[in-house]
């Protein structure tokens, strides 16, 4: 370990007697979340290994199974290595790589520290973004034998994008070009430049060597030349952002409504910018009803005023209307309302997002629908150019347009992240599969009001003597959809019922003559059609849908469009090999010849529904029974009349 | 006015049980006496001032607690009018599991992971809150903070869901569950302080007194009750001793010290020279142990 005897992890000094004159100061000491980013090979772990090692915050037997891993799965032969501290998971240690965020914690007598050590890969981008977008400051490591890399731009611009406002750039590995300034100089200047074109400001360029531990906690002999602080010294007094927060309007997302008993209703949450303190007026959003603090009541006894960070409650002088998801700010500065909005997306699962699909979005304490409804470009990240893109996969970054079902509260993303962040998830997986950075509201989504009309879609339904509804049916080319579908609009016509049939192959010669077969394309079909389907039952028409409609999510997005009970799912159940002999289009031929791209069931695939309202069995039933078998349902639905 | 690191932390916390709280159906919390659990339940009575935290505590026993931490469960419920359900594997009971005798994996096994997978099955809660911090350990130094669990109570690490900001996705399907660490940034350093600075109740097992104790493959166990089985040439002494973590009696080591107050626990911290989970036999199985017993559902 290259020393005789080590201080105790903690304390400063080991004759430390007056506890009490000791803690106080202790529990005063500020927070620093940081980030290192870097590639396996750029000596991240390391780094972070030996900030651990130098701040003392390693124990003896932390120290003891180091060096027994270190001989077990070491890259440093006899020499400690780093890296396996925070390399925790058994892939990790095996690979050698590190695949996910971790977070170490240490302190010193000024600040408690949380760092999140992320993976570099290009691969691993999702991961770096999750790191950074709580994170205060971030180190960026590059080898002093290679210096800037597109890797260390791509971390640049990511960093710049999650609003972290000050970097340090760790020339590491100085201990390999002999301590050179020259080697330094270039690469601080070659960097600076890079910084001001992606608009980072505060920068800090230090030369060290993780591994022998050169400008870590103390200057370094070898590296007279440097006249700038130590890492450690740097992250000892970076300011942080919180006193730009802490002028900033006052937003607070409201978590959970406290209602103990008749006699008391508090908003919790938490503030994540400005301050508040009992008389301020309030607005809640979105609502715009607006109040005045009566109390901030804590456990400790009522607080006379509150901080960005700080978890409150909050009661107000009047009775309004105040749910979990509003954000209650103050009236002077209150934040956007729009239900538009352009944002920055990074996509983080292997299934793309793809225009048109709609999604959930949390911002803050809010969950709503959206969908992204034109995506700009793609930026490479690599190079920070703008691509013409039509969806983005895994770790792919885009400008896009969001909309959402209604209006929510926000502030850009630079101004506040917590109001302007967002997640998606999957509605389909629960998983959470992109992070959002909004950037304004789009004007046109204030100027445009649904038109109430007074003849409605009741009347209109009651005029024809049935009920308005959607009978989406889905399946295989060659499941026979267009038969039955053909059969079911005789049947309701001869009964002298309303009816439309909206047919696959007959909207794409006109409507959607423009779309193709491409996953992005075929959302955007399922769309339009589902939209149309949807003003026709306000038409008060049967509206029979004959779409293979593969993905679940278009056809749960057609569902969620019209109202409970008006969408009746006919899932047209014949297996591949069934509909494949029978191809009455020719089209799997086509398809087994390669002359035909994604089609579904070959080479794009078919997601079986779950929960459709009808099966009808194609195998086992003709065309004509299984009509009979639908009609006999809508007629117990109430749909229509029995005869 | 700055916040502090131990606002900053308890703040994060409240916030944390509020957000599962507002999704999740049916919470509970995990309660262990441990000095974690501790800090844990008085953030939740925090986070739902003047309510009381909307949901149960849950401690899952393998009646080898120590004595203490059974009168302390006691006492504290009480004093705190909150709802406590205990729950013990009638499966290891009828087995009579004795760490002892069955060694710390089955034991932990049979007692903590398959007891607590059935305490969640029977009452049907979908979120528990548990007091684990990523300083302790490796493996859970990679977990998030919403740790996600099959029907079967399975820990995938490799395929978490990422944690952006503050906005936590709690959405998971019928039968899922999730596994809450609101201390996840907490240090037992950071633990200790804000005990001192809330003066949060403990078990009086983490203060030095002169108890009982064998030693046992370099480890001092403490003998809590007459099922402690003594070996040959075992002969319990009088050594003064306190504990830096509390489990299963026969599974945990206490170390020699001399610190009665949490101010001399915190100054005795500072000195130290060892991690908290050194004291725990269930540790030293294999290098990768926890990360296993985690996948297989254990908290």
């Amino acid at each position: 370990m290259g020393r005789a005897t080590r201080r105790s992890p903690h304390a400063p000094d080991l004759a430390v007697t007056d506890i009490e004159r000791y803690l106080e100061p202790q529990q005063y000491k500020g927070l620093l979340r940081f980030i290192t980013c870097g590639s396996v090979d750029d000596g991240k772990s390391t780094l972070i290994g030996r900030l651990l090692y130098e701040a003392n915050m390693l124990f003896e037997d932390q120290l003891a199974a180091l060096e027994a891993d270190s001989k077990k799965f070491g890259t440093q032969g006899s020499e400690l290595d780093f890296a396996l501290l925070l390399d925790g998971l058994t892939a990790e240690r095996e690979q050698g790589i590190t695949i996910d965020v971790a977070y170490r914690f240490f302190s010193t007598d000024k600040r408690k520290f949380i760092v999140a050590d992320t993976p570099g890969h290009e691969q691993y981008t999702r991961n770096m973004v999750t790191g950074a977008s709580t994170a205060d400051a971030a180190i960026l490591l590059v080898d002093a034998r290679k210096g800037v890399m597109t890797q260390t731009r791509r971390h640049s611009y990511l960093v710049s994008l999650l609003g972290i406002r000050h970097v340090v750039l760790a020339v590491n590995k100085m201990d390999l070009v002999e301590y050179a300034r020259t080697t330094f100089a270039a690469i601080e200047d070659e960097y600076r430049a890079f910084a001001t074109q992606i608009g980072l400001g505060d920068i800090c360029c230090i030369p060290v060597s993780a591994l022998k531990g050169d400008n870590i906690l103390t200057p370094s002999d070898k590296t007279r030349w440097y006249q700038g602080p130590t890492m450690m010294g740097y992250l000892e007094t970076v300011e942080v952002d919180h006193a730009r927060l802490e002028r900033a309007p006052f937003r607070m997302p409201v978590q959970w409504v406290n209602r103990p008993h008749a006699d008391f209703r508090g908003f919790a949450g938490i503030v994540t910018s400005g301050t508040i303190q009992t008389g301020d007026r309030i607005r809640v959003q979105p609502s715009g009803r607006e109040s005045r603090v009566a109390r901030l009541v804590a456990y400790e006894g009522d607080l006379r005023r509150a901080v960005p960070g700080q978890s409150i409650t909050i009661t107000l002088a009047d009775e309004i209307d105040v749910s979990r998801g509003d954000v209650i700010s103050s009236v002077d500065a209150p934040a956007g309302v729009a239900d538009q909005f352009e944002a920055t997306l990074v996509w983080m699962s292997d299934q793309p997002m793809l225009p048109g699909r709609p999604y959930w979005l949390k911002i803050g304490a809010k969950t709503v629908t959206a969908t992204i409804t034109h995506l700009k470009y793609r930026v490479d990240v690599n190079r920070l150019e703008h691509l013409a893109a039509k969806r983005l996969e895994l770790n792919e970054i885009g400008v896009c347009n969001v909309a959402v079902d209604r209006p929510i509260a926000f502030d850009p993303y630079r101004e506040n992240r917590d109001t302007g962040g967002f997640i998606l998830i999957d509605r389909l997986s629960n998983n959470t599969v992109g992070a959002g950075l909004l950037h304004f509201a789009l004007r046109r989504s204030q100027n445009i009001h649904w038109q109430a009309t007074d003849v409605h879609k009741q009347a209109r339904s009651i005029q024809k003597g049935q009920k308005a509804c959607v009978l989406w049916f889905t399946g295989l080319s060659g499941a026979g959809k267009s038969t039955i579908a053909n059969l079911i609009e005789k049947k309701l016509y001869a009964r002298g019922l309303h009816t439309y049939l909206l047919d696959g192959d007959n909207v794409r010669h006109g409507l959607n003559r423009d779309l193709g077969f491409t996953d992005e394309d075929r959302v955007e079909n399922i769309r339009r059609v589902a939209e149309v389907a949807k003003l026709m039952v306000d038409a008060g028409l049967i509206v029979i849908v004959s779409f293979i409609s593969p993905f679940r999510s278009e056809r749960r997005m057609a569902r969620a469009l019209v109202e409970d009970g008006e969408f009746i799912e006919v899932f047209v159940d014949a297996p591949l090999a069934v509909a494949e002999q029978r191809d009455p289009k020719g089209l799997y031929r086509k398809a087994r010849w390669g002359e035909l791209k994604n089609f579904t069931g070959i080479d794009s695939p078919y997601e079986t529904p779950e929960h459709a309202e009808i099966r009808v069995d194609t195998v086992a039933n003709t065309p004509e029974g299984a009509a009979e078998q639908i009609i006999a349902i809508l007629e117990e639905r109430g749909v229509i009349g029995s005869l | 006015m700055t916040l502090t690191h131990l606002q900053h932390l308890e703040a994060e916390s409240i916030h944390i049980i509020r957000e599962v709280v507002a999704e999740a159906e049916k919470p509970v919390m995990l309660y262990s006496m441990g000095k974690d659990s501790s800090v844990m339940l008085r953030l939740a009575m925090k986070a739902f001032h003047p309510a009381k935290p909307p949901f149960p505590l849950l401690h899952v026993d393998t009646t080898w607690k120590f004595r203490d931490m059974y009168t302390f469960r006691d006492r504290m419920v009480k004093e705190l009018g909150i709802d406590l359900i205990v729950h013990v594997n009638p499966e290891g009971l009828k087995m009579n599991i004795n760490p002892s005798i069955h060694g710390s994996t089955i034991h932990t096994d049979i007692m903590k992971t398959q007891g607590l997978k059935q305490a969640l099955d029977t009452y049907g809660f979908d979120a528990a809150f548990g007091g684990a911090r990523r300083d302790e350990e490796k493996s859970r130094a990679k977990e998030r903070i919403f740790s996600f669990r099959s029907a079967q109570h399975h820990w995938d690490p490799k395929n978490q869901r990422p944690e952006l900001w503050r906005v936590y996705n709690c959405r998971k399907h019928q039968r899922e569950s999730i596994r809450v660490f609101p201390l996840s940034n907490w240090t037992e350093l950071d633990v200790w302080q804000y005990i001192h600075r809330e003066s949060i109740p403990v078990v009086p097992l983490y203060f030095a007194k002169e108890r009982p104790v064998v030693e046992r493959n370099g480890a001092l166990i403490l003998v809590d009750d007459d099922r402690m089985p003594l070996g040959e040439g075992e002969e319990p002494v009088m050594r003064t001793v306190r504990f830096r973590t509390l489990g299963c009696f026969p599974l945990t080591g206490a170390i020699e010290s001399t610190a009665d107050t949490v101010t001399a626990i915190i100054q005795e911290m500072l000195l130290a020279r060892t991690s908290e989970r050194q004291g725990r036999v269930i540790d030293h199985d294999a290098a990768a142990s926890m990360e296993k017993k985690k996948q297989e559902g254990y908290f």
